[in-house]
């Protein structure tokens, strides 16, 4: 019988790891950092004969999503990864990737976009494709990353969603920490156990079968087709959910789409997303050792972004502060802006935005508990002054 | 009826998924002659493209290929596909076609 084995990865390797258990055909990538140990590891494994998997050296990252797409539509399980301006350059066939629902499973390693140019953890990269139809997941720790993977490409092949995934994982933060990580005990590689099944396609390009695939759409149908994308797209959280409950029954961890942690009685609360959590998990520990009746939300699913579990998560509090490590110029943080449209028309919390960790700026729990003390201070006065407060600047 | 017109009638819930088309080679159904707003008209004084010196530049020149050679020096128009561009009117040497408002 299969063990599972407990493993010092960094998340680099634990998300290469997964992605060979998955047994992709096709990989298309292109190196960046901090994500290029992802597909270098890969590469080793094919070139070792350990993964059996058609890997495509391209020219830039425009290319490897072209082919990740190219290698959807005809059936195949597809992978690769990017970061940053990696991501930026590619943006025009991910859209396209969504549209068309082919699914591809994609792990970004959080970069900050340029410029200036910075090689740290942010969460620019990816917001810059919130709007692309992609499902976007983002990672705590190394474990999850591990999992995460593993759960994306049940997720993006389940004919249901057909649509690709993006896991995030912070830079750094997490890709280049090692941290242990509890590998999947597999009989079956050919189908995990039977947890993944071997891609049976929505819809494929088939010679013997010809449909056609990539076409023009004015506006008679350029509008509908959009809708059926949404609808797609909004239904996929049942399929994750379910997905983490098969993963969870079977493997003993469950990721939910939003966990709160310690909100049965919190008065403030903050909004995390990706490796941040557990540092607001410490704080959290810290403050409540002080009496202060505080607690955090973990979002891990933002695209489809989960209204209700995220309202329900809140319970109680009355101010609620939310974590965006990054900003969309000209308004506020991508994050801030989606919860507060999740609290229109509720008598609900004060909600406010907290602006952090750009470019790699250091997320301690010091900052944690500035962002508390600002939220004791916005409910003690019964409004928010301030709505969007940059933390940690230099400055400020 | 053209897979057009069927696909016309479906709601987005009844499209195909990811804006396929579910059968091949339909592009001959797609009539872009609806994006017209100027159709070409034979200019009426002149007789022209009738003739044995009918020069073909609008025939080689149309981007649709929707100058169609009923005879060797007869042509009309396929108006399913004449996206109504007008290079043919400009180019005619002798200014045998003209365009009007749709
Ligand atoms: S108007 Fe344009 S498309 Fe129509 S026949 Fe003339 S050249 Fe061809
Ligand atoms: S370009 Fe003018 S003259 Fe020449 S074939 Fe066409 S219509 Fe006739």
């Amino acid at each position: 019988m299969a063990k599972a084995k407990v493993l010092g990865m960094m998340g680099d390797f634990a998300v290469a790891e997964a992605a060979k258990l998955c047994n992709p055909d096709v990989i298309a990538a292109y190196p960046i950092t901090p994500q290029t140990i992802i597909v270098e590891r890969l590469a080793e494994f094919v070139a070792d004969g350990e993964l059996d998997c058609d890997y495509i050296c391209v020219e830039s990252e425009h290319s490897a999503m072209s082919a990740c797409y190219g290698a959807s539509a005809v059936g195949a399980r597809v992978y690769t990864a990017t970061a940053s301006q990696g991501l930026a350059l590619m943006i025009e066939i991910v859209y396209i990737t969504a549209s068309a629902r082919f699914p591809v499973v994609m792990t970004i390693a959080n970069r900050a976009l340029s410029g200036p140019i910075n090689i740290h953890c942010d969460h620019s990269d990816a917001m810059l494709a919130r709007d692309s139809g992609w499902i976007q997941v983002f990672a705590e720790d190394c474990q999850e990353a591990y999992d995460s993977t593993i759960q994306a490409f049940r997720i993006a092949e389940d004919k249901r969603v057909s649509l690709p995934v993006m896991n995030c994982l912070d830079g750094f933060v997490l890709s280049h920490s090692i941290e242990p990580v509890t590998t999947l005990p597999i009989e079956d590689e050919e189908t995990l156990d039977g947890f993944l099944p071997v891609r049976d396609p929505l819809y494929k390009l088939d010679v013997d079968a010809p449909i056609a695939q990539g076409l023009l759409a004015l506006p008679e149908f350029y509008m509908e087709i959009k809708r059926g994308q949404q609808e797609a797209h909004l239904k996929s959280i049942d399929v994750i959910k379910e997905v983490i409950q098969d993963f969870g029954d079977r493997w003993g961890r469950y990721w939910p789409v939003v966990e709160p942690y310690q909100m049965d009685d919190a008065e403030v609360a903050v909004v995390t997303i990706g490796s941040s959590t557990g540092t607001g998990r410490a704080a959290v520990d810290e403050l409540r050792a002080e009496g202060k009746k505080v607690g955090l939300v973990k979002l891990r699913c933002f695209r489809p972004f989960p209204v209700k579990d995220i309202q329900a998560g809140l319970k109680n509090a009355g101010a609620v502060g939310v974590c965006d490590r990054s900003v969309s110029f000209g308004s506020t943080g991508p994050v801030y802006a989606d919860m507060a449209g999740a609290m229109v028309g509720r008598s609900g919390p004060i909600v406010k935005n907290f602006i952090i960790g750009l470019g790699g700026k250091d997320i301690t729990i010091d900052t944690f508990r500035t962002m508390y003390d600002n939220l004791y201070a916005d409910l003690a006065k019964g409004e928010v002054e301030e709505p969007v407060e940059w933390i940690g600047v230099r400055g400020e | 009826m053209t897979i057009q017109d069927e696909y016309r009638k479906k709601g987005w819930k009844d499209l195909p998924p990811g804006g396929i088309v579910d059968r091949p080679a339909t592009a001959r159904d797609y009539k872009t002659g609806t994006w017209r707003a100027f159709r070409p008209i034979r200019n009426k004084d002149k007789k022209i493209c009738q003739n044995p010196e009918a020069c073909l530049v609008c025939w080689i020149l149309c981007p649709d290929a929707a100058i169609i050679r009923v005879e060797p020096n007869e042509l009309e128009f396929d108006m399913d596909y004449c996206k109504g561009c007008g290079v043919c009117a400009l180019e005619c040497p002798l200014k045998a076609i003209e365009m009007e408002q749709e």
